[in-house]
């Protein structure tokens, strides 16, 4: 069985017609993760224990006949921002190494009574703040298509993960682009759900007006199923959505004739890397000489003030968020303090990474007293300017295609100092989570160099249909 | 320069970090770099347009109604977020002092809180 290629509905078919049992199939991914992540560094902790107690549950199954659930036995990766029972979660930060949660995400348990197989927990940015994964406390991850280069971020363990065949597939979050960047730059799907679609209960909060969990994997269709798992109203989520689930696995192969795609053009700006935008405009070609859609070019004027919103409203929230980092309760605690308050700053001082600082800095400066109007007031007001955009632009189209990311995966350590460049890596991506509406990234070509280039789908609040319609009419159409 | 390190001190002294001298020289020069681009923000007019604190909840805010989703305005949308003023099930107590740095079996432990 070859675990580079092997899809959602491919596993469990194999499991179902007895050619593999999900045991056997797990202890293949874990021979696979020790021989070959050492140098990707893409899963930060294994729960070796829990995957095989899940796996014998499906063999059960399987043995007795019985009927098997729709993801029986799918080896999954989780990324590190989402709590797991009994299982070390870490935010990719020192200041939760030795954190066990006491209960589960949502999302993962909905996996796990799936019939998923949770293999471990993927390397992220440190609490899901960055763009290239260099800012996780333990390391970077390396892009599996050239081990010279990022795998994007901020979940790049996860998108790696799937790259380099050591999953069928992964949940990662995505705050101004973590699940759709890291999937361009590695050549997997990755798909951002609507907000409210996806329950956030027992994802580490980074900025919660922006925070989505969603899948990556190898294939429009394989998103498709893992969103039908995951979505969903939850009490424990009060923002999570009471809208119905749709069938989306449904929407795989029905007609894309007659879609009207928007190709906005502040998303093809001159100067542009010539490869990216040629790679995004033939997969539009694409999809309106085979597949019979119409392209409609648009403006979204406000997209040039995208990046300094999110970096306004991101860091306010994160601000606030990480404030219950305070050795009190759990995570790490400074030994030699005196007094609370010198405890409070002396952990969080030892326990954040330079870019949490700086975050947490902006954010509590956007914040404070006579900068708030300034600052995060304004941004608050960009940000329906910036809606109101999508609002005109999908009065004329059924979805937006662009690029996911300006440039494919740049180098280690290339923009590390930079903190500005690396904030730019997200240009195309950080507006959708703005507005909250849904966009996913499929792979659509390479470089000259080998590296995968990928295209952004995006279309209206809720209507997930629509991308993996149209995404799957593009897999179809340039397989 | 717009934030000078007197500032990063009093911002730090809000966020309750520490910054060693080093850090406090690196953090005002990144706050005023990324300050000054945050800047462009003011080329726009936003007299009487309302802030969006979520996705959604700006007024006039327009959902797809093709899946059965409700076109309400404003918050409305959120009203199934509330719930009953009930009891309900919680962590047990031990379990929530499992990861405490320190703990009596009954509280959490901190150092002195009044200094004399």
């Amino acid at each position: 069985m070859d675990l580079n290629s092997l899809t959602v509905a491919g596993t469990v078919a194999a499991i179902r017609e007895r050619q593999v049992t999900a045991t056997a199939l797990a202890e293949d991914f874990y021979r696979k993760i020790a021989a070959e992540d050492r140098e990707i560094h893409s899963y930060l902790s294994v729960s070796k224990e829990r995957a095989m107690a899940a796996a014998a549950s499906v063999d059960a199954l399987a043995g007795r006949g019985d009927p098997l659930p729709p993801l029986a036995g799918v080896p999954m990766a989780i990324k590190d921002v989402m709590v797991t029972r009994g299982v070390c979660t870490t935010a990719g930060s020192k200041i939760l190494e030795n954190y066990i949660p006491p209960y589960d995400c949502t999302a993962v348990a909905r996996l796990e009574a799936a019939g998923a197989v949770v293999l471990g927990k993927t390397n992220c940015d440190e609490f899901a703040m960055g763009s290239s994964t260099e800012n996780s406390a333990y390391g970077p991850v390396r892009n599996p298509r050239d081990k010279t280069r990022v795998p994007g971020g901020s979940s790049g363990g996860s998108a790696a993960a799937v790259a380099a065949g050591f999953a069928v597939a992964a949940l990662g979050s995505d705050t101004g682009g973590s699940i759709r960047q890291p999937a361009s730059f590695c050549g997997v799907v990755g798909l951002m759900p609507t907000y409210g679609r996806v329950s956030r209960y027992g994802l580490i909060a980074f900025a919660s007006s922006l925070d989505h969990i969603g899948p990556l994997a190898h294939s429009v269709k394989d998103a498709a199923i893992l969103l039908g798992i995951i979505a969903g109203r939850d009490p424990l989520d009060s923002t999570s959505a009471d809208v119905p689930v749709p069938d989306y696995a449904a929407e795989i192969g029905k007609p894309v004739r007659g879609m009207r795609i928007g190709v906005p053009k502040e998303y093809f700006p001159e100067g542009m890397d010539a490869e990216v935008r040629t790679a995004a405009e033939d997969a539009i070609q694409l999809l309106a000489a085979k597949a019979g859609c119409g392209v409609v070019p648009i403006s979204l004027p406000h997209t040039p003030y995208a990046i300094p919103t999110y970096y306004l409203v991101a860091t306010a929230e994160a601000s606030s968020n990480l404030a219950r980092y305070d050795g009190v309760r759990y995570g790490h605690r400074s030994r030699e303090s005196a007094t609370l308050s010198e405890m409070y700053r002396r952990s969080r001082h030892e326990g954040f990474g330079a870019e949490v600082k700086r975050r947490i800095m902006l954010g509590t400066y956007a914040l404070s007293a006579g900068y708030y109007d300034a600052y995060y007031l304004k941004a608050q007001k960009v940000r329906t300017l910036l809606t109101r955009d999508f609002e005109e632009a999908f009065k004329q189209v059924d979805a937006i295609i662009t690029p996911t990311s300006p440039t494919p995966a740049f180098k280690l350590g290339e923009k590390v100092d930079d903190p500005l460049s690396m904030y730019l890596a997200d240009i195309f991506t950080v507006t959708a989570d703005l507005v909250g509406v849904p966009g996913i990234s499929i792979p659509c070509g390479n470089s000259r160099e080998g590296l995968p280039i990928g295209m952004q789908i995006m279309a209206r609040h809720f209507d997930e249909p629509t991308l993996f319609r149209l995404g799957h009419a593009y897999e179809h159409a340039a397989a | 320069m717009k934030v000078t390190e007197k500032d990063v001190l009093y911002v730090a002294d809000l966020a309750d970090l520490e910054l060693t001298p080093e850090e406090r020289t690196r953090m005002a020069r990144d706050l005023n770099s990324i300050l000054e681009y945050v800047d462009r923000l003011n080329e726009l007019d936003t007299t009487g347009v309302p802030p969006m604190a979520c996705p959604e909840l700006v007024e006039g805010a327009q959902v797809s109604d093709r899946y059965g989703v409700p076109e309400k305005k404003g918050t409305a949308r959120f009203e199934y977020a509330m719930r009953a003023d009930a009891l309900g099930k919680s962590l047990d107590h031990k379990v929530a002092l499992e990861n405490a740095p320190e703990s009596d079996g009954t509280f959490f432990q901190v150092p002195k809180v009044i200094e004399r």
